[in-house]
C-alpha cells in the first residue's frame, strides 16, 4: 500500500522531497533511476517487495515485538539446570553499561588514532586473559568457542606440518561437527575411546593411536560431560613424546581454581568467553579465545587480530595496533591465515569488563563456589532411588550426567514432567551418546542457592513417583 | 560585551577526550573488590574444601594477577576509555566504505536487552522459545523475499562465516555429485571481499582471481578463460566494492553454469539495491547478507554481527543444522537434515543482532527498504561529486557513470604533487572528529579511500565530510608537515609501528610487555 503522505523516515533524513531534489540537482540528474542506468532491466524488480505492513512508529515495533517476546519463558522465571557450551551466570550491571556505550556499541574498524578506546579495550582484555591463561598471546576474540577449537587445530597442522587430530570421545557432538567442517580437506580428526567408569580418556588407545602422523591431541577440560580430565598432564606428555601438540579447549571460568593448561603442558589453549560476563541471548552470546606461549612460529598461525602495545613520540603515551598484520587475510586475501572477519568483540571488551570487576579473589571465589555446588547437587541427586550420576568418583565442574534407566523413565519424559513444575532440566543426550543410556547433563552455577537445589531434588523425586 | 557571539569557523573546533589513561593493571589497588560473588554457607559446610581434593597439580596455587578495583574505578576506566572511541552515534561514519556504517536503532537495542530475550537458555524446551522461534523463522522469510532465493540459514556469525559456510555447501554439493576431487578451484575477483578468496583457500579451493576491464568492470574475457571443468564456483559481489554495478552478472552466472560450477552472490554491498534487483533473478545459487551491514545491527567494535546466507532449493539439503520450521501451530528446530554440513557454530546465531535485524525490517517495510536504497545511492553520488571538487583526487573507472552506494577512490595525484599518503589522511581525519580508511589491500587503485554515506547521513553531514577532506588535501599542498605529524587533536599521537612486526618487541599482553621491557 502506497503511503499518502511523503515517505520521510525518521532512520533517513535525506528522504524529505526537497533535499532529495537539491541533491540530484548537484548529482546532475532529475531521478534517482538514472543512477541505476547498469542494471540491465531484465534484473530490476518491477514491483514492491512483498513484506508485512510496516510499524512506521516506534511505539507500535515495540508493541509488537514484546508481544512476540513475551511467549517466551526465560531462566529467570523457570529454574534452569540446562549447560551443554551456553551457561547461566550472574553478568554483572557493569558489563552491560559498558558494552551498551554507544561509543563501543556503534563503533567498527577505527584505526588506533580515533578509536583508541577499543584497541585498548582489547588488550586489556588480552592482557587479564593472559594472566588466566598464563600465557602471553591471546587474540582479539574469534566468533565463539567452536570457532576458536577449529581454528587452534589447524593452526596445530601448520605448526607441525601433520594432519592427524586426535580427541576424546566424550567431546561436544556439535563443537566435533564445527571441526569436521572446518577441518576438511586438509585434517583427519579421530575420536579416542574413554573409560566408561571415569568419563576420562583412555590413554592406552591414546598411546596406539598416536604417532608421527598426529599434529595435535585435543581435550576439552573440563569435559563435555562435565568431567574434569585429571589425566592431563599425562595427555599432554604422551603428545610432546610423538612431537604432537597439546590443544586444551577449557572455560575460563574454571581458572581462579583450577590450573591454567600450559601448567600441565598444553601448548595451544582455547575457549569460549560466554561465561565472562556476556548473557545466553539463546545461545547468541559467544565469543572463542586462542592463546598460545609468544613464539614466533605461534603467532604467525594465528588468522586473529592480535593487538599490540607500543610507546608513540610523546613520551608516557601508550600506542596500540595490530601486532604482525602481514599474517591476516585483510592483508594477503587467499595468502593470509585462514581468514579473519567481524567476529566478537564486543564480547572481549565486556569479558575484559568482568575479568576486571572479579579480580583475583572474584575468580577463585566463583570457581571454588561452582565446585561446591557441583558437588553437593550430585550428592543430593544421587540420593534419588533409582537415580544415578554417572561418572561420580570423577572430578566435575559445572555440570554432571544424571541417568534415569533404573527408574524406567525416559529422559524426555521426566523432563516434561519437570517442565510443568517450572523446571528446565538437564540437556538430554540420550541421542548423542546411546550408550550413557538415558542420561541428561545438569548444569550449576554461582546463580543456584542451596534451597534452588534442594527444592529441585523434592520435584524429582515427586515426578519419579 | 562580546554579543553577538560570532558565527563558528568552516570545521568544527574538535578535540578527542585525551585521558592519559594508564593500563588497567597499574590501577590496581591490593584487597579492592568489584563485585561480590554469592556464598552458600550450608552447601559449603556440607561439602567442605572441594579445590582441596583435586589432584595437587590441578591446583591454582597463585592467584591470576588480575587486577583490583573497586567498582566504580573499573567502570570509571571503561566509561573513560569509551570515550575515547567515536562509532555511527558520535561521527560522520562514511569513511569505513564497503562496511555501511549506518545508524543503528536504539529502540532495537533497547529490544533485546529485555530479560524475554538475554535470559533464554537454547536448549530451552521448544514451548517456551516460540516468541524467538517466530521472529527467527519471519526473518528467514523476509531475507526470501529480498533475494529470491528459497531458504536461509541465520547462523553465521558474520559476513566471513556466511561465505564459509556457503563454500562449505557448495563443496558438498560437488562431493555429493562425485565432483569433489575434479572440481578444485573457486574464482572470484579482486574488487570481491577479501573473504571471498581467503574462506575459499581455507576450504581446499585453488583460488583465481579476476582483475577487471579498463574500465574497471569485471573482466568477461578473463572469466571466460578461467572456468573449466576444474571450476566449483564463482564467488562475487556486486556492486563491486568499487561502487560499479556489473552489468554482465547473468552473463558472468550462465558461463560459470554452463562449465558446472556454482554461483554464490556476496551481498555485502546490498544496501544500495535492496528492492531493485535481487540475486535469484541474476540466477546466483547462493548468496549472502551481512545484517550488520544493511540491516542495521550494530557493528560492536568488530563484532558480533550477524550473516544470513541464503541458497536455492537445490542447496537447502546442505543447510547447517538447524533449520528453523513451522508447522501452521508451532515453530521448531529441525536437525533431521542428513545432508547437512552439519555445525558451524554453537546453537542457531546471533540471536541478538536477529532480533535487531527483524525490528529494522518491521519499521521500515517494502517502501522503507526501497527508500533505504535510493537514498544510500543518492547520498554518494552526491558525496561523489562533492570529492571529486578537490585537488589531487579521482574516482577510477567507469568514467562519467553513476556509482551504486559507495566509491574507491584515489589519491594519486595528490601523493604525486604532495608526498601526502592516503593513510595518513587518515591520521589527519582524526583531528576533526571523523573516521577515515585507506580500503582493503592488495591497493589495485592507488593511494585508494572508500566512501560509503548509507541512507544514514544528511546532506549537511556529507557537506561536513567533504570540507574535512578538502581541507586536508588543501594542507597537503600548502603545509604538508601538519599531516605528517598528525594526529595533533586526538587521543594519542603518532605511534611508533615497527614494534608490531619484531617479534622482540612487540607485545599482546601487559605480562609479555613487562618482561620484554625488563630485558631492555
Amino acid at each position: 500500500m502506497k503511503q499518502k503522505k511523503p515517505f520521510i523516515h525518521p532512520y533517513i533524513p535525506n528522504s524529505a522531497p526537497s533535499m532529495k531534489e537539491e541533491m540530484l540537482k548537484v548529482v546532475g540528474t532529475s531521478s534517482i533511476e538514472d543512477i541505476y542506468a547498469d542494471i540491465p532491466e531484465n534484473l530490476r524488480l518491477r514491483r514492491s517487495l512483498n513484506l508485512p505492513e510496516p510499524l512506521l512508529s516506534e511505539y507500535e515495533l515495540v508493541r509488537h515485538i514484546e508481544g512476540l517476546l513475551s511467549k517466551n519463558k526465560t531462566t529467570r522465571e523457570y529454574l534452569s539446570f540446562l549447560g551443554a557450551g551456553c551457561y547461566q551466570h550472574h553478568v554483572p550491571a557493569v558489563c552491560d553499561e559498558i558494552n551498551s556505550r554507544s561509543e563501543f556499541l556503534t563503533a567498527y574498524a577505527g584505526e588506533p588514532y580515533e578509536d583508541h578506546g577499543r584497541f585498548q579495550a582489547l588488550f586489556e582484555y588480552e592482557s587479564m586473559m593472559g594472566e588466566l591463561l598464563n600465557m602471553e598471546v591471546v587474540n582479539v576474540p574469534t566468533y565463539d568457542g567452536y570457532q576458536a577449537a577449529a581454528t587452534a587445530l589447524r593452526m596445530a597442522a601448520r605448526i607441525t606440518s601433520r594432519q592427524q587430530i586426535l580427541t576424546a570421545g566424550t567431546i561436544h557432538p556439535d563443537r566435533f561437527s564445527k571441526i569436521l567442517d572446518y577441518s576438511r580437506p586438509d585434517l583427519i580428526v579421530e575420536q579416542l575411546p574413554y573409560h566408561r567408569s571415569s568419563g576420562l580418556l583412555d590413554l592406552d588407545g591414546l598411546s596406539q593411536r598416536i604417532s608421527d602422523r598426529t599434529a595435535a591431541v585435543f581435550i576439552e577440560n573440563p569435559s563435555y560431560l562435565g568431567c574434569i580430565e585429571t589425566q592431563a598432564d599425562q595427555i599432554a606428555s604422551i603428545a610432546h613424546a610423538h612431537g604432537a601438540l597439546c590443544v586444551v579447549s577449557v572455560d575460563p571460568i574454571t581458572l581462579g581454581v583450577i590450573n591454567p593448561p600450559v601448567e600441565y603442558g598444553a601448548d595451544i589453549v582455547c575457549g569460549e568467553i560466554q561465561s565472562l560476563g556476556v548473557h545466553m541471548y539463546y545461545g547468541g552470546g559467544n565469543g572463542g579465545f586462542i592463546a598460545t606461549r609468544d613464539e614466533e612460529k605461534f603467532v604467525m598461525e594465528f588468522p586473529s587480530r592480535l593487538f599490540g602495545v607500543a610507546s608513540t613520540v610523546v613520551e608516557g603515551e601508550y600506542g596500540f595496533g595490530d601486532v604482525a598484520y602481514e599474517r591476516t587475510s585483510f592483508a594477503l586475501r587467499e595468502e593470509g591465515k585462514e581468514w579473519v572477519g567481524t567476529a566478537a568483540a564486543l564480547w572481549g571488551i565486556t569479558a575484559g569488563v568482568y575479568l576486571a570487576l572479579m579480580g583475583p579473589q572474584g575468580m577463585r571465589e566463583i570457581g571454588a563456589g561452582i565446585l561446591q555446588r557441583t558437588r553437593y547437587a550430585m550428592k543430593k541427586i544421587a540420593q534419588i532411588p533409582g537415580v544415578k550420576v554417572m561418572f561420580d568418583q570423577s572430578h566435575h565442574f559445572r555440570e554432571f550426567l544424571v541417568n534415569f534407566d533404573d527408574t524406567g523413565k525416559k529422559v524426555s519424559n521426566v523432563n516434561k514432567a519437570l517442565l510443568e513444575h517450572g523446571i528446565f532440566g538437564g540437556k538430554d543426550v540420550s541421542q548423542d551418546f546411546p550408550d550413557l543410556g538415558q542420561s541428561a547433563l545438569y548444569c550449576v552455577t554461582e546463580v543456584h542457592t542451596q534451597a534452588d537445589i534442594d527444592g529441585f531434588v523434592s520435584v524429582l523425586k515427586e515426578v519419579l513417583q | 560585551m562580546s554579543q553577538p557571539i560570532r558565527s563558528k569557523p568552516a570545521l568544527r573546533r574538535f578535540h578527542q577526550a585525551r585521558w592519559d589513561e594508564p593500563v588497567i593493571f597499574e590501577l590496581s589497588q591490593p584487597g579492592q573488590r568489584g563485585i561480590l560473588i554469592p556464598e552458600e554457607a550450608g552447601i559449603e559446610n556440607e561439602v567442605g574444601d572441594v579445590v582441596a581434593s583435586l589432584p595437587a597439580y590441578l591446583q591454582r596455587k597463585a592467584p591470576a594477577r588480575l587486577p583490583e578495583m573497586s567498582q566504580l574505578h573499573v567502570l570509571r576506566h571503561y566509561d573513560r576509555l569509551s570515550q575515547e572511541n567515536l562509532g555511527v552515534d558520535l561521527n560522520i561514519d562514511v569513511g569505513q566504505g564497503t562496511c555501511t556504517m549506518k545508524y543503528s536503532p536504539k529502540v532495537n537495542d533497547q529490544l533485546v536487552r529485555s530479560s524475554k530475550l538475554a535470559d533464554l537458555h537454547p536448549l530451552q524446551d521448544e514451548t517456551t522459545v516460540q516468541g524467538i522461534l517466530k521472529v527467527m523463522y519471519r526473518l528467514e522469510q523476509f531475507l526470501k523475499e529480498i533475494s529470491g532465493m528459497d531458504r536461509f540459514t541465520l547462523q553465521a556469525g558474520s559476513g566471513s562465516v556466511a561465505i564459509y559456510t556457503n563454500v562449505s555447501m557448495i563443496r558438498a554439493y560437488h562431493a555429493r555429485r562425485g565432483e569433489a576431487g575434479n572440481r578444485d578451484e573457486v574464482i572470484t575477483t579482486i574488487f570481491s571481499h577479501p573473504s571471498n578468496a581467503a574462506c575459499a583457500k581455507t576450504a581446499g579451493y585453488k583460488i583465481i582471481t579476476l582483475y577487471p576491464d579498463e574500465d574497471g568492470y569485471p573482466d568477461l574475457e578473463a572469466l571466460k578463460a578461467a572456468v573449466s571443468e576444474r571450476t566449483a564456483a564463482l564467488l562475487i559481489t556486486n556492486p563491486e566494492d568499487t561502487g560499479i554495478f556489473n552489468p554482465k552478472i547473468e552473463e558472468f552466472v550462465r558461463i560459470v553454469h554452463l562449465a558446472g560450477g556454482l554461483c554464490s552472490y556476496d551481498q555485502a554491498n546490498a544496501n544500495g539495491i535492496l528492492g531493485v534487483t535481487r540475486a535469484r533473478e541474476a540466477g546466483f545459487d547462493l548468496c549472502h547478507f551481512n545484517l550488520h551491514k544493511t540491516f542495521s545491527t550494530p557493528h560492536g567494535c568488530g563484532g558480533p554481527g550477524a550473516g544470513a546466507s541464503g541458497v536455492t532449493n537445490e542447496l537447502a539439503p546442505f543447510l547447517p543444522v538447524p533449520t528453523v520450521e513451522y508447522d501452521g501451530v508451532r515453530y521448531y528446530l529441525d536437525y533431521n537434515r542428513p545432508q547437512s554440513i552439519g555445525k558451524i557454530r554453537p546453537f542457531y546465531g546471533v540471536v541478538p543482532n536477529l532480533l535487531r535485524a527483524y525490528a529494522w525490517i518491521m519499521s521500515l517495510g517494502a517502501d522503507g527498504l526501497r527508500e533505504v536504497a535510493e537514498i544510500a545511492v543518492l547520498n554518494n553520488n552526491y558525496l561523489m561529486k562533492k570529492v571529486l571538487e578537490i585537488r589531487g583526487v579521482s574516482a577510477p573507472y567507469a568514467q562519467g557513470k553513476h556509482r551504486i552506494e559507495q566509491v574507491r577512490y584515489s589519491w594519486e595525484k595528490l601523493t604525486e604533487e604532495t608526498g601526502v599518503h592516503s593513510e595518513e589522511i587518515g591520521y589527519r581525519a582524526a583531528d576533526f572528529g571523523t573516521h577515515y580508511w585507506t580500503s582493503h589491500h592488495p591497493y589495485i587503485v592507488p593511494e585508494p579511500m572508500t566512501l560509503e554515506p548509507t541512507e544514514s547521513y544528511s546532506k549537511a553531514d556529507l557537506d561536513e565530510y567533504a570540507a574535512i577532506l578538502a581541507h586536508i588535501a588543501d594542507e597537503a599542498y600548502t603545509q604538508p608537515e601538519t599531516i605528517h605529524t598528525a594526529p595533533h587533536n586526538s587521543t594519542v599521537h603518532r605511534i611508533e609501528h615497527e614494534t608490531f612486526d619484531d617479534p622482540q618487541a612487540w607485545a599482546v599482553t601487559w605480562r609479555a610487555y613487562l618482561r620484554k621491557a625488563a630485558q631492555k
